[in-house]
C-alpha cells in the first residue's frame, strides 16, 4: 500500500477501532441529515407531511442494517470480534478458577522446557558470545590432518598467510584459551584467558570501558609486549574497580604485565563454557605456553581462531577459498604442511570449546521438549474438551441464535489462545530461572568461572510466540472437533448433560491419552537408556586405576624454568613426592588420560608392516616418566617400563599397547623389534594393556609411549599414587614444591576419578535434563490419565449404579475401572514401543555399549508406566465403588 | 433497500467519484444528483449508496468533512482527494474500454 494511500486511510482506521461511538453517532446524524433533506424536498413537491415522511423512510430503506453495512466496510467487525471474544474467554475461565489453573500449569510446564531449551541453544550455539557484533557471520577455524578425524590447530605463519590471501573474509582473529597464575600483591590464583592477535577487540566489535585494545604490531615480537586487558569481572573482584587501573600491573605466570584496559560488563571472552579473566597479545605465547617461541613455527599448530565472511558470503564459497590457500601452503611448505587442510566451522560446532560438546545434547533435548510439550497439551486439550462438553447447552444456545460455527471456532481458539499466552509467559519466567542450569549440571573447577547462559532475545521470545500459537491451535481445536456436530435440537432439549451418548467423546479422549502415555513412555526409554550409558560409562574400567591417583602440576613454564632446569627439578620433586608417607609412586607425563590436552601424534613404520597404498599410518603417543604405568596401574604385559636409565644418552625406545601390538606386528611379541617415530628408530621395550586415552567411549586404538627425557616436556602433569586423602597430599606436595622454589605455584589437584567424571559431564547433563523432563511427561501423562478415568467415572455412574444393583461388588467395579485404564495404557505402551524401537537409535551418538533397543530399559518403562497408571487410576477406582446405586437409579 | 442489482459491481463507485469530481457534496446530494443524471434509469436506493461512500472513504479515495449546509445545519461533505482522482480516471478509461468493445459486438450485423 503506497504511502499516499495511509495518509487518508490511517487516521480512519484508528478512528473506527478506538472512536468506535463516535463514528456511530456521526453517521446516525448523516442519516438523520438525509432523512430531513429528503422530507423537505418531498414536501416542496407538494406532498403532505405524513407521506413526505413515509416516502422518504422507505426509499432510505432500514437505517440499522445501513449502518451494519458501513461498519462492515470499515473492516473493523473482525476485531472487534476477536476482542470480545478474548473478554468473553476472560470472564469464561475466570469462572472456572481451578480449571483454568490447572491449564495454565500444564501449559507453563509443557512451554517452559521449551523456551529454557531454546535459550540455551541461542546463548550456547547460536549466539555464544552476546558482546560480539555480527555473529551471523562468524565461524570458527580449525586445521584438518589427512588422517585424523580429530580438529586440529593452526600455525601463526599459516593464519598470516590467510590473512594476506583472503578476499571473502572481514576478518581473521586468534583466541586461544591459556590458564594463569594470576598474582596480585601476595594473593596468587589460578584463572582463564586468551592469547589473541592485536585485533582482536577491533574484530569482535567490543570496545574497552578504560584504557584501550590492544595496538596493532603487539601481537609481533618474542615477548615484546607484556600487556594485558582485564575483565570487568576481574576488575572488581581483585581490584575493586579501582578507576586509576590503567597502567598498573599484575603478574601473570610471574611475567610483569601492564594492565591497558578494562573490557565491558557482560563480556566473557570468546569460549563457549567458560568465562575469560585476560587477554595477552599472541607475543606473550611463551609465557603461556609450553612449546617455546611458536610464531615463527609453521610446524607448531597451537592456535584457535576465528573468522568474519564479508557480508554475502557463504561458507562453502569461503571454505572453497580457504582450501585453495591451504593447497598452496601444502605445496610452498611440503615439510610442514603436506596433508594439512584448513577448515570453517559454524560456531555451533566450533570444535575446541563446550559448544560441540553439548551440540549433541541440545539436539536430542529439543526433541525431548517438544514431546513434553505435546503431552501437556494433550492435557489441557482433554479438559477443554470437558468443559466443551459441559458447555453443550451454551453452544448450543449460541448456534440456534445464529453465531456461525466460524464464530465458536474462534472463540473456542480465544479461550485457547488465552490459555497458552498465560503459559507461555510463564515458561519464560522458567526459562529465565534456568538460563545457567547447564552450569550447575556441570562438575566445578577450581580457577575456572564456567559460562554456559540461556539468552532470552526476540528470537528465542519469537520462536515461544510460535510455540504459543501451536499449543493454542491444538487445545482449540480439540474441543472444537467436537462441537463441529453438536445436535442441536437434542443438545437443546436434554436439560442434564450426563445422558447423552459418549462414544465419539470418549474415542477423542481415549486416543490424546494413548498419545500421551506413549510420548512419555518414549521419554522414558530414552532416559534409561542415557543413564544406563552413563552407568557403563561410569564403571568401566578405563584401563587404569581412578581411585587412589591423584594428579596435579607445577608451574614451571610460567616460572620460566628452561630445560636442563626443569629436568633437575622434576627428578628432584619426584624423588622427594616419592618418599613422602603413604605414597607408592609419582610420575611425570605430558598427558594426564582423558585431559583437555592433546597427544602428540606422528607418522610411524615398522618393520615388516606394509600399509595400504596412499595411506601413512599415524598414531597418537604420550612422553611418560619412568613408573608411570606402576602409578597408573595400567598392566605391563611383557617387557619392561621405562627407568631413569632411558633419558636423553641412551638409545631411544618406546613402549607399545595390545591394539598397536595387534595391529602392526599381527599378535607377535613385539620387545625388540623396531618402530619409526618422527623418521627415528626406536626400540621397542615393553607392552601394555589398552586403556582409554581420550574419551571414556572411544573404542580399543594404538598407542605409544616414549620417555619423556627423550622427547622433553617443560611442564608436564605429575601423577601420584597415594593412600592419603586429596587434601592431604595436595597440602604436602605443595609444602615439597616450595621447598624447591619459592616462586612454583601447585596447580589444582584432582583424583583420577575426578578427571573421568569430567570426561563423562555432557552424558551426566544429557541423564539428568532428560530425567527431569522425563518425570515431568510421565506427572503430565498421570494428571491426564487420572482426569480421564474420573471422568468416564462420573459420567457412567448409571451404569456402575446399576451394576451394583444388580450385585457386582465393589472389588468388581473397583477392577473394571482399573482394567479400562490399564488397557489405555497398554495402547500407550504398544505404541510408544514401536515408535521406540524406530528412534530410540537417533540418540546414537550419547549411548555407550546400550543397544538402542535394550530390553531392560524398555521393561523398565514398562513397569514405570504401568505403576504411575496404576496409581492414576486409583482415586477414580475408589470413587466408582463409592457409587450409591440407590441415589444414582433415582436421579 | 434492494443493491443496485443491474449495475455491473464498480460502477456506483466510479458514478460516486464523477459526481464528486465536479463539486463536494453530502450525501443527498449525491443520490439526487445521480438520480437527475441518469434521467432515473439508474435505481440507487438511497440505503445502498452509505455504505457505498463509507467503502470510498476507506479507501482513501474521497474524504468526508463537516461543513454548514445553507440552512444553519451542519452536513458531511464528500469531496474527492487525489488518489480519489487517479481511480476515477482508472475506472473511466476502463469503462470506455469496455463499453466500446460491447457496443461493437452489438452493433455486429447478424447473418
Amino acid at each position: 500500500m503506497s504511502f499516499e494511500r495511509w495518509f487518508y486511510t490511517l487516521p480512519l482506521r484508528l478512528r473506527s477501532l478506538f472512536g468506535r461511538e463516535q463514528v456511530d453517532r456521526e453517521l446516525k446524524d448523516e442519516l438523520g441529515d438525509h432523512l430531513e433533506l429528503q422530507i423537505q424536498e418531498n414536501l416542496a413537491r407538494g406532498m403532505s407531511a405524513e407521506a413526505a415522511r413515509y416516502s422518504a423512510l422507505r426509499a432510505l430503506g432500514g437505517v440499522t442494517q445501513i449502518e451494519e453495512q458501513c461498519r462492515d466496510t470499515r473492516g473493523v467487525n473482525m476485531f472487534e470480534n476477536l476482542l470480545q471474544d478474548l473478554r468473553y474467554g476472560v470472564r469464561q475461565l475466570r469462572r472456572s478458577p481451578g480449571f483454568s489453573a490447572l491449564a495454565i500449569l500444564c501449559l507453563t510446564l509443557g512451554i517452559g522446557p521449551n523456551a529454557a531449551v531454546f535459550s540455551w541453544v541461542e546463548g550456547i550455539l547460536f549466539r555464544p558470545y552476546p558482546a560480539v557484533s555480527h555473529q551471523e557471520r562468524l565461524l570458527a577455524l580449525a586445521g584438518t590432518a589427512r588422517d585424523q578425524s580429530e580438529a586440529q590447530g593452526i600455525s601463526w605463519p599459516d593464519l598470516l598467510d590467510l590473512q594476506r590471501n583472503c578476499t571473502l573474509f572481514d576478518t581473521f582473529f586468534v583466541s586461544k584459551i591459556t590458564g594463569s597464575t594470576l598474582s596480585i600483591g601476595d594473593r596468587a590464583e589460578v584463572t582463564t584467558g586468551s592469547i589473541v592477535s592485536a585485533n582482536y577487540f577491533d574484530a569482535i566489535g567490543v570496545h574497552p570501558i578504560l584504557g584501550r585494545g590492544f595496538a596493532p604490531g603487539e601481537d609481533v615480537g618474542r615477548n615484546a609486549h607484556p600487556v594485558t586487558v582485564i575483565s570487568y569481572q576481574l576488575w572488581q573482584r581483585r581490584f575493586k574497580g579501582d578507576p586509576q587501573i590503567i597502567g598498573k600491573t599484575q603478574r601473570l605466570d610471574n611475567v610483569l604485565h601492564t594492565i591497558v584496559g578494562v573490557t565491558p560488563e557482560g563480556f566473557y571472552g570468546t569460549f563457549v563454557g567458560w568465562a575469560m579473566n585476560f587477554w595477552v597479545p599472541a607475543s606473550m605465547e611463551e609465557t603461556f605456553e609450553a612449546g617455546g617461541y611458536k610464531l615463527e613455527d609453521r610446524g607448531a599448530r597451537w592456535i584457535e581462531a576465528y573468522a568474519r565472511l564479508k557480508p554475502g558470503v557463504t561458507r562453502k564459497q569461503a571454505q572453497e577459498e580457504i582450501s585453495a590457500v591451504a593447497a598452496r601452503l601444502e605445496a610452498d611448505y611440503p615439510a610442514t604442511n603436506r596433508g594439512r587442510g584448513i577448515k570453517l566451522w559454524p560456531l555451533w560446532q566450533t570444535p575446541f570449546n563446550d559448544a560441540g560438546t553439548l551440540l549433541p545434547t541440545l539436539e536430542i533435548m529439543l526433541a525431548v521438549v517438544a514431546f513434553v510439550l505435546l503431552i501437556a497439551c494433550a492435557n489441557v486439550g482433554n479438559l477443554l474438551l470437558v468443559r466443551s462438553f459441559a458447555r453443550r447447552h451454551e453452544m448450543g444456545i449460541r448456534l440456534a441464535i445464529g453465531a456461525g460455527p466460524g464464530r465458536l471456532l474462534k472463540q473456542l481458539l480465544a479461550e485457547g489462545l488465552i490459555l497458552s499466552a498465560f503459559g507461555a509467559a510463564g515458561g519464560l519466567l522458567i526459562a529465565h530461572w534456568c538460563r545457567h542450569a547447564l552450569v550447575l549440571l556441570l562438575p566445578a573447577r577450581s580457577g575456572i568461572a564456567m559460562h554456559l547462559p540461556g539468552e532470552i532475545d526476540w528470537r528465542v521470545l519469537t520462536l515461544s510466540g510460535g510455540i504459543c500459537l501451536i499449543a493454542t491451535l491444538i487445545v482449540g481445536l480439540v474441543p472444537a472437533f467436537q462441537t463441529r456436530n453438536i445436535d442441536l435440537a437434542g443438545t437443546l432439549k436434554a436439560e442434564s448433560s450426563s445422558v447423552v451418548g459418549v462414544r465419539e467423546r470418549t474415542w477423542i479422549r481415549s486416543s490424546l491419552v494413548v498419545l500421551q502415555v506413549s510420548l512419555s513412555f518414549l521419554l522414558l526409554v530414552g532416559a534409561t537408556l542415557l543413564m544406563q550409558s552413563l552407568q557403563k560409562i561410569r564403571t568401566t574400567s578405563p584401563g587404569f586405576t581412578t581411585t587412589g591417583v591423584v594428579q596435579t602440576g607445577v608451574s614451571v613454564v610460567a616460572a620460566g624454568y628452561d630445560e636442563p632446569r626443569a629436568k633437575t627439578f622434576q627428578d628432584e620433586l619426584i624423588d622427594r613426592v616419592s618418599s613422602l608417607p603413604g605414597v607408592q609412586s609419582a610420575a611425570f607425563a605430558r598427558v594426564t588420560p582423558l585431559d583437555y590436552t592433546a597427544y602428540s601424534s606422528t607418522p610411524i613404520a615398522v618393520d615388516g608392516y606394509q600399509a595400504p597404498p596412499g595411506e601413512q599410518p599415524t598414531v597418537d603417543y604420550n612422553q611418560v616418566g619412568p613408573a608411570y604405568f606402576a602409578t597408573l596401574g595400567i598392566p605391563l604385559i611383557s617387557g619392561r617400563e621405562f627407568t631413569r636409565a632411558d633419558d636423553e644418552n641412551a638409545p631411544l625406545v618406546a613402549m607399545v599397547n595390545q591394539t598397536m601390538t595387534a595391529r602392526y606386528w599381527r599378535g607377535q611379541n613385539p620387545v625388540g623389534q623396531r618402530l619409526q617415530v618422527k623418521g627415528r628408530w626406536v626400540q621397542v621395550v615393553g607392552v601394555v594393556a589398552d586403556s582409554k586415552y581420550e574419551s571414556m567411549r572411544e573404542t580399543p586404538k594404538p598407542f605409544f609411549y616414549v620417555p619423556l627425557r627423550q622427547d622433553f616436556e617443560i611442564g608436564p602433569a605429575l601423577n601420584i599414587r597415594t593412600t592419603q586423602p586429596l587434601q592431604t597430599i595436595a597440602a604436602a606436595v605443595r609444602q615439597e614444591v616450595h621447598a624447591l622454589d619459592e616462586n612454583l605455584a601447585l596447580y589444582e589437584t584432582i583424583t583420577l576419578q575426578e578427571q573421568v567424571d569430567r570426561s563423562t559431564s555432557p552424558q551426566l547433563v544429557a541423564v539428568t535434563l532428560v530425567a527431569i523432563l522425563g518425570g515431568l511427561a510421565l506427572l503430565l501423562a498421570g494428571i491426564g490419565l487420572y482426569g480421564v478415568m474420573s471422568y468416564t467415572v462420573a459420567q457412567s455412574n448409571r451404569e456402575l449404579g446399576l451394576r451394583m444393583a444388580l450385585g457386582a461388588g465393589a472389588s468388581n467395579l473397583f477392577r473394571l475401572v482399573i482394567s479400562r485404564g490399564l488397557a489405555l495404557t497398554a495402547g500407550g505402551v504398544l505404541f510408544g514401543a514401536a515408535v521406540g524401537l524406530a528412534v530410540t537409535r537417533l540418540l546414537g551418538a550419547l549411548l555407550y555399549n546400550v543397544s538402542p533397543r535394550d530390553p531392560l530399559a524398555f521393561g523398565s518403562a514398562l513397569a514405570v508406566t504401568t505403576t504411575t497408571a496404576i496409581a492414576a487410576c486409583l482415586l477414580p477406582a475408589w470413587r466408582a465403588t463409592r457409587t450409591d446405586p440407590s441415589r444414582v437409579l433415582r436421579d | 433497500m434492494s443493491k443496485p442489482s443491474d449495475l455491473v459491481q464498480g460502477t456506483l463507485d466510479m458514478l460516486i467519484l464523477k459526481i464528486l469530481a465536479l463539486e463536494p457534496l453530502n450525501g443527498w446530494a449525491v443520490s439526487q444528483r445521480l438520480k437527475q443524471i441518469s434521467s432515473d434509469v439508474l435505481q440507487v436506493s438511497d440505503g445502498s449508496l452509505y455504505p457505498a461512500l463509507h467503502k470510498l472513504e476507506q479507501e482513501g479515495w474521497i474524504s468526508a468533512e463537516w461543513k454548514s449546509s445553507g440552512n444553519n445545519r451542519r452536513a458531511k461533505f464528500y469531496s474527492l482527494t487525489r488518489l480519489g482522482r487517479k481511480q476515477l480516471e482508472k475506472e473511466a478509461a476502463n469503462w470506455n474500454r469496455l463499453s466500446a468493445a460491447i457496443s461493437g459486438i452489438v452493433k455486429l450485423k447478424e447473418a
